[in-house]
């Protein structure tokens, strides 16, 4: 058990490029924390500075009170589940669990009962005296977990766990993983390029933007109260639809008619002239279908639908529009920096599965405009975000977690 | 493949077997030939006749060619003993590690490799007289190395490319210490490499004839291959074909039965399932 402190840690390989740039993050004890960004953003260089396997260049990296900046990996007790799992194929799964403890020459017996204990949490009893190359890719991984937990580290670290296995495994073990991480109560820190995995599995969610940090809180708040552009891109599947928008008085002129934003956040953005509004899909409704009662709380338009997506329990509507094209070379930048191929300037709307709107006509919709948020284009900062409201959200977060560690412990 | 294909194939390597195998088929069948059957202009021997093995192992010969057999064995198995221990050290510090002058080493050991050895075993005649290691077993253990050196370099180097580095990270974060960590995981994992390594340098070594015939002048420490240069017939003259021919066969013996041994350690195929695939 322990935390981990890092304050303004930099590392530069060997060319000058820094690859982490003054990252200052604090995990708590027995918090699942994950680093979320793009390809290259130094997430997985972050997590082996804290195993000690990469230098560090400047900063403290501080684990349960110790400074460990000079210290072997040996010596920091920690657990590492490596992409790529790194078993050792000469030796049994049993021999693959125990290595750890045969190394601390704990004796015989006791190494027996920890290997068969972590056996019996992993399911794996009946692959003990088998090697892994004999195994599949989820026993494989399940292998690498058992090396983990057999002895006991002060945190687990995860990079990209899952990455290799395919998408219903992929679930289970996601499962698998939030539920061992609860109940042995360890401080884990996760590393993954998955939105489903950062946002069920982290208490905190730290997104990453080449080498600095972007956000971190829980993955409500990274929803709801993004600081900028980058963050609301990035957390959220389909992507939130940033919009080229005007401000004429205390409401903005968009492709999507008008959208009212009332005195306070009005206030927010005055003296900007374009602007960027950012809608996730699901604030979008058919407008035949919407409540009378909800109607006031948002706006309605008309478009025309390129394409439909109909998933059975919800359905996609594509719209594009115009925007002028000093903001279409920015959403093409920052959509190709989040590795995401929208190659048009059209709006991803989310639309109940029995709505009749079908492609290639024009089709009135709804627009939620209570949590639309708005950003400047020029620095990509959220100007509408309710810094309270995020607050709260990461403290309800953190009292589950607590709660639920203190249930696990009993 | 079609049947025309395989039947091409087929045929095609039947030929390259019996021309490389014609010479050895050859050696075996002179061995067995008696002195006066020697010249009878075919390919099998008249009768059948162990006159040739009776004389390098109990007759005339057995003098010169078991003192030999001994040195060949002692001097190759030692050679390949340290090139084996030196080169893996060198070959995973190649492979895992950035050093100025890496590129330095890798090249000079080629060029060692394909140093002509007749242009120093004169110079090292002399040294070695100076010295006082002419003619002894240290004499040609060392230049040995010369040769096997490069070549496990090379090759050992190769197989610890293949290793993932992972590997040995996940034993260090494990809890071993770096020496651990080469010992319990990259040692055996390159096992199939060092084996490889140790049967090529052994053959080299056991084929060596020019520092040999060189660096030594008694049973002291002569190799095999010298040993045959100096066999001699029954008479002035007559040409020792027959011995020198079953010496050839007991010398490659050893080896086959190495070869035979090993082929399935040789067969990599150990990293299977050290990562997800
Ligand atoms: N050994 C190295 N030498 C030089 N630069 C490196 C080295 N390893 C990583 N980098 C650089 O550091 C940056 C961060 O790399 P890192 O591996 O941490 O990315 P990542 O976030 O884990 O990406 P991915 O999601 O693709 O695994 C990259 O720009 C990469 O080019
Ligand atoms: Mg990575």
């Amino acid at each position: 058990m322990a935390s981990i402190e890092m304050s303004h840690i930099v590392k530069k390989y060997g060319d000058g490029f820094p690859a982490v740039n003054d990252v200052s993050l604090d995990i708590d004890d027995g918090e699942f924390m994950i680093l979320v960004g793009p390809s290259g953003c130094g997430k997985s260089t972050l997590l082996r500075m804290i195993v000690g396997l990469e230098d560090i260049t400047s900063g403290d990296m501080v684990i349960a009170g110790n400074r460990v900046n000079d210290k072997a990996p040996r010596d920091r007790n920690l657990s590492m589940v490596f992409q790529n799992y790194a078993l050792y194929p000469h030796l049994s799964v049993y021999e693959n669990i125990a290595f750890p403890l045969r190394l601390a020459k704990v004796d015989d017996g006791e190494v027996r009962r920890r290997v068969e204990e972590a056996a019996d949490v992993l399911e794996l009893r009946e692959h003990l005296e088998r090697k892994p190359a004999n195994l599949s890719g989820g026993q494989r991984q399940r292998v690498a977990m058992g090396r983990a937990i057999v002895r006991s580290a002060d945190a687990f670290l995860f990079d990209e766990p899952l990455s290799n296995l395919d998408a219903k495994l992929r679930g289970q073990m996601r499962t698998e993983i939030s539920r061992l991480q609860r109940r042995l109560g360890i401080t884990t820190v996760y590393v993954t390029h998955d939105q489903t995995e950062a946002m069920t599995l982290g208490d905190r969610v730290c997104v990453l933007r080449k080498g600095v940090i972007q956000q971190v809180a829980s993955p409500r708040e990274l929803y709801e109260q993004p600081v900028n552009l980058f963050v609301a891109g990035f957390i959220g599947s389909p992507p939130m639809n940033f919009l080229p928008a005007t401000v004429e008085g205390t409401s903005l002129s968009t492709p999507f008619g008008a959208i009212e934003l009332g005195e306070e956040r009005a206030e927010k953005i005055a003296g900007h002239d374009l602007l960027l509004v950012g809608i996730r899909p699901e604030y979008f409704e058919d407008a035949s279908l919407v409540d009378e009662a909800k109607k006031p709380h948002g706006s309605t338009f008309t478009a025309k639908v390129d394409v439909t997506e109909w998933l059975g329990d919800a359905q996609y509507a594509y719209i594009p529009y115009e925007a002028p094209t000093e903001v279409a070379e920015q959403l093409k930048e920052l959509s190709r920096e989040l590795d995401s191929d929208q190659l048009r300037t059209q709006a991803v709307v989310s639309i109940d599965s029995t709505s009749r709107i079908r492609e290639g006509r024009e089709a009135e919709f709804w627009l939620d405009t209570r949590k639309v948020h708005v950003f400047d284009p020029k620095t990509g900062e959220n100007l509408t975000r309710d810094a309270e409201a995020g607050r709260k959200l990461t403290e309800m977060a953190t009292e589950d977690r607590v709660e639920q560690v203190e249930q696990a412990r009993v | 493949m079609s049947t025309r294909e395989k039947v091409g194939w087929g045929v095609g390597g039947l030929v390259i077997i019996v021309y490389c195998l014609f010479p050895v088929a050859w050696i075996v069948s002179l061995s067995f030939k008696s002195s006066d059957d020697i010249a009878n202009g075919q390919f099998l021997p008249t009768v059948f006749s162990s006159e040739n093995y009776q004389q390098i192992l109990v007759g005339d010969a057995a003098g010169l060619f078991l003192p030999a057999l001994v040195n060949s064995f002692g001097i190759c198995l030692i050679a390949t003993a340290i090139s084996c221990l030196l080169s893996m050290f060198a070959a995973y510090a190649i492979a895992r590690l950035d050093f100025p002058g890496k590129r330095i080493i890798l090249s000079t050991a080629l060029a060692v490799a394909i140093f002509p050895v007749i242009s120093i075993v004169t110079p090292l005649f002399n040294l070695w007289r100076q010295i006082g290691l002419y003619n002894t077993w240290p004499g040609l253990i060392i230049p040995y190395l010369s040769l096997t050196l490069p070549i496990s370099i090379w090759t050992l180097s190769a197989f610890f490319r293949e290793i993932p580095w992972e590997m040995e990270q996940a034993a260090q974060v494990d809890g071993a210490t770096p020496w651990q960590a080469f010992r319990k995981v990259i040692v055996p994992l390159a096992a199939p490499g060092v084996f490889t390594t140790a049967i090529i340098a052994f053959f080299l070594a056991w084929n060596d004839f020019v520092y040999g015939i060189s660096l030594t002048s008694t049973e002291a420490a002569r190799p095999v291959p010298a040993a045959l240069g100096l066999f001699s017939g029954a008479s002035q003259f007559e040409s020792p074909n027959g011995p020198i021919a079953a010496a050839a066969v007991i010398v490659t013996i050893p080896v086959i039965v190495l070869v035979l041994l090993f082929q399935r350690r040789i067969v990599a195929g150990l990293t299977n399932g050290a990562v997800k695939g």
